[in-house]
């Protein structure tokens, strides 16, 4: 198999060094506003702190893959005697909480490390260095192209039928809408 | 579009239970651009001269600066203002944390609460929706524990509370308003919201706050980010530690204190230990706090961590800044175990940390001396400790004599009589000043002590070195990268000052350069208090990030309105002039505009004489400290020469006895 070198981008998350200022999510919102940097307004950031300064808590967390229903259960972590509140390390958007929405229309938001800029702004505006880029180099297997799409198409054909399947793409080849 | 500001205010008639949402005029944001400026002009406005501190038509103003919400650092200060039970004049304490940003979001720049609720409440402002809420379960509960119950029960832990404690519900003149880690303290605000029954303002605001040009708005906030990178990286040298780098004085993290132990007072403002200091009292009191101190913390959108959460052994975990670390303890005479221990129940109480621990020294300096007696503390422990909690918990429910000294040092001295008067030594306008008493006047600091009327010599003081430097190579290092100052002058005044000799205090700076040094000192305080920006950042500390010469370009990129040097100082003289022309109107004169008696012990009665007419003539003030009407025309401020000439205050000369009883007792107009 084959393999090609990709660059992977951690944030690395020091909480202990965390002093609550909330910097993070107001430059995220603000570097996310259009025009960029217009307006700013911390419920839209993709990063939120997770503050209880009374039980010392402080969690920077970002938002991550957008999950469509609640988790079946949900986990309370304890650690070093602090309780966290459920969901409390969960990167996902998702119905059971208000957290990486969009306040006026309820989207998911995502973190995407400021593209473009030479480091996400959070990391840039947080000088106590609580939140640190780390950028590291991979080694990653390739998949052909091809080989993907064969495979997928075979697992569709084998579940509705070629001519249904070469039906679907004929619509959609026919319909400007659907295709990207 | 309004820029950086919302555009609306929020008008609660606490007496009848009415909420509105009033746009506000975009002209008053460019004349008093907003915070203090723009809550002087609505006192100034609705709140007449006889108006007294607990009459349902004062009005208790939480402003937040023009540029909170924005992207400023440091930005994040609520400015309330209200008239002031201890002397019926204007107070206006400001409290940094996390609220006034909130408030924007939520879509409002100030809340103005007018009228008295018959039962005790709290507001509740989420966005659109605003409500005033039972509040008759939390009576009696601490600032930080009807924080914490509130959040619970709105399920809104993001939500922002600025709560009172026992003290504000029972109307203690020193009575605090608090906010997690932060308090708006001197005043005695938070006995108007006691008496105006609101236990807490709570918000949380999901909504944007916008800049007008946004591109150079954030690059004027990253120069300012990496300049305080730099200055973290260069404390300023010949300073000492608290005072090098940026942020209020970082006694949090800061364990030497040996200065503040041994040059201000203990007791009631009395006894300075000038061998306090030892290598086993440093040890004892760094593990103290060390061993209590959890973590060192922010107020919004700021990288200083001038704060720290503190759990004393066995008690509830709170939060502190700055000098109240010491207040307690050298009241006392005690240690730093027990200062950090009564602090929490203070702050549960919410008491200014100034005022309460002098007023407890004071009641037992008259009782050492015999003018109170063992009757007047019916039950108090014996020990030192313990009378301090004893006398705390009585001033906070108005207990026994508790009730009388809950009015400050000034009013109780009165009502004790038998020679009080004399004990009640550290005040200024009736209200308790920080322990300090020197011995050469120093001419810069007798004018800010004179005539700054936040009375707090903290929020007056700055950005000028306290001292001159021993040498002259110091202080030519020191002015190499000084481009803070307003004037290259600055740098002379401060080049030629020695410690010793003709140029040094009381008689240099001459009472020219005094003027400009205090004048430049006072204007950044007062542009922080209208901007919402935290003087730590800014006006206190040695060259501070924000300055004369980049805040006009915040204001402009940031509100949207053309601003430059001239009409940014002209904006800061017009609304200074209007606190001191609500003040004249309440009958402050020049006998009003004094030190302490004893804040030194050489004094220069002619000195003095000559630079408070310099620095009233510099101000455009009269002789009397009143402003003069060409100085109030050239300022726009016509309506307050009409009101003046109709009350005839500029042939007052103040020699009529003011008001002689507690606001206690004043009558409700």
């Amino acid at each position: 198999m084959a393999t090609e070198k990709k660059i992977v981008k951690t944030i690395k998350i020091n909480a202990d060094l965390c002093n609550g200022c909330r910097a993070c999510e107001m430059i995220c919102s603000a570097f996310h506003a259009e025009p960029k940097y217009s307006s700013n307004n911390p419920a839209r950031s993709r990063v939120q702190v997770l503050r209880h300064p009374l039980e010392d808590i402080y969690i920077p967390v970002y938002a991550g893959e957008s999950a469509g229903a609640e988790c079946a259960g949900r986990g309370v972590y304890v650690i070093d005697g602090k309780e966290y509140e459920e969901c409390a390390f969960c990167r996902s958007p998702c119905p059971s909480r208000e957290d990486f929405k969009e306040p006026d229309s309820g989207l998911p938001l995502k973190c995407d490390m400021c593209e473009g800029e030479e480091e996400p702004l959070c990391v840039k505006w947080c000088i106590t260095d609580a939140l640190v880029l780390e950028v590291r180099e991979e080694e990653v297997e390739v998949v052909e192209e091809q080989e993907m799409l064969d495979i997928g198409l075979a697992s569709l054909i084998e579940k509705h039928g070629k001519q249904k399947v070469m039906d679907a793409v004929a619509r959609m080849s026919a319909s400007t809408k659907s295709l990207k | 579009m309004r820029y950086a500001e919302t555009g609306y205010n929020l008008e609660i008639d606490l007496s009848r239970g009415n909420i509105e949402r009033v746009a506000s005029n975009p002209e008053d944001s460019q004349l008093y651009l907003g915070g203090l400026g723009t809550n002087a002009k609505i006192m100034w406005d609705r709140v007449a001269p006889e108006v007294e501190a607990f009459s349902p038509n004062n009005l208790l103003i939480f402003g937040t600066g023009l540029l909170c919400g924005t992207p400023a650092i440091g930005c994040n200060r609520t400015i309330v203002t209200t008239i002031s039970p201890v002397n019926q004049l204007l107070a206006f304490s400001m409290m940094g944390g996390f609220w006034a940003p909130e408030l924007k979001y939520a879509g409002y720049d100030k809340v103005i609460l007018r009228g008295k609720s018959p039962d005790l409440v709290y507001i509740w402002i989420k966005d659109d929706k605003v409500e005033i809420r039972d509040a008759s379960h939390l009576r009696g509960k601490g600032a930080i524990e009807t924080a914490k119950l509130i959040c619970e029960e709105l399920k809104e832990p993001k939500a922002q509370v600025a709560a009172i404690g026992m003290a504000g519900e029972n109307r203690v003149y020193f009575a605090s308003i608090e906010q997690g880690r932060s308090s708006a303290s001197r005043g005695g605000l938070g006995a108007v919201m006691g008496d105006k029954g609101v236990k807490a303002i709570v918000v949380r605001g999901t909504k944007d706050i916008h800049t007008a040009r946004p591109a150079e708005f954030v690059g004027l906030c990253n120069e300012v980010l990496q300049y305080i990178q730099f200055r973290e990286k260069n404390p300023i040298p010949g300073v000492m530690a608290i005072l090098s780098g940026l942020g209020s004085p970082q006694e949090m993290k800061t364990h030497d204190e040996k200065w503040h132990t041994e040059n201000f007072m203990w007791g009631n403002s009395r006894e300075r230990r000038k061998d306090f200091w030892t290598d086993q009292i440093a040890e004892d009191w760094t593990s103290t706090m060390k061993g209590m101190q959890t973590r060192l913390i922010s107020c919004y959108n700021c990288p200083m961590k001038c704060g720290a959460t503190i759990s004393p052994p066995d008690k509830p975990t709170y939060m502190m800044k700055c000098f109240s670390k010491l207040t307690y303890t050298m009241a006392a005479f005690s240690d730093l175990q027990f200062g950090l221990g009564i602090a929490q129940a203070a702050t549960e109480y919410g008491v200014d940390g100034f005022s309460a621990p002098q007023v407890m020294a004071f009641a037992l300096e008259l009782l050492a001396d015999g003018i109170l007696t063992d009757d007047d503390f019916p039950g108090m422990p014996e020990d030192n400790e313990g009378r301090f909690y004893w006398l705390l918990d009585h001033i906070v429910r108005r207990e026994g004599i508790g009730d009388v000294l809950a009015n400050g040092t000034y009013w109780a001295a009165k009502q004790i009589g038998n020679g009080a008067e004399k004990y009640a030594h550290n005040t200024i306008k009736k209200t308790e000043q920080l322990p300090l008493k020197l011995s050469m006047l120093n001419p810069i600091y007798f004018l800010m002590y004179a005539t700054g009327e936040k009375l707090n010599i903290t929020q007056i003081e700055g950005q000028f070195p306290q001292a001159p430097f021993p040498t002259r190579e110091e202080r030519e290092t020191f002015v190499k990268d000084w481009f803070q100052v307003p004037d290259e002058k600055f740098k002379q005044y401060f080049l030629d000052w020695e410690p010793r000799g003709d140029n040094s205090i009381p008689f240099y700076p001459t009472p020219a350069m005094c003027c400009d040094i205090v004048d430049w000192q006072e204007r950044m305080h007062y542009i922080d208090d209208a901007l919402g920006m935290c003087a730590g950042l800014s006006s206190f500390p040695l060259k501070p990030p924000y300055h004369i010469h980049n805040y006009p370009k915040f204001i402009s990129a940031g509100a949207g309105f053309a601003m430059d040097e001239e009409s940014l100082t002209k904006a800061a003289k017009r609304y200074r002039t209007l606190v001191r022309a609500i003040n004249t109107t309440r009958g402050v004169r020049r006998k009003d505009d004094k030190p302490p008696e004893n804040h030194w012990k050489k004094r220069f009665p002619d000195l003095e004489k000559e630079l408070l007419d310099t620095y009233y003539a510099f101000k455009g003030w009269n002789e009397q400290g009143i402003p003069t009407e060409e100085a109030l025309r050239n300022l726009g401020l016509d309506y307050v020469y009409e009101e003046f000439e109709k009350r005839g205050v500029y042939s007052d000369n103040g020699d009529a006895p003011s008001e002689t009883t507690p606001a206690e007792t004043g009558k409700e107009v």
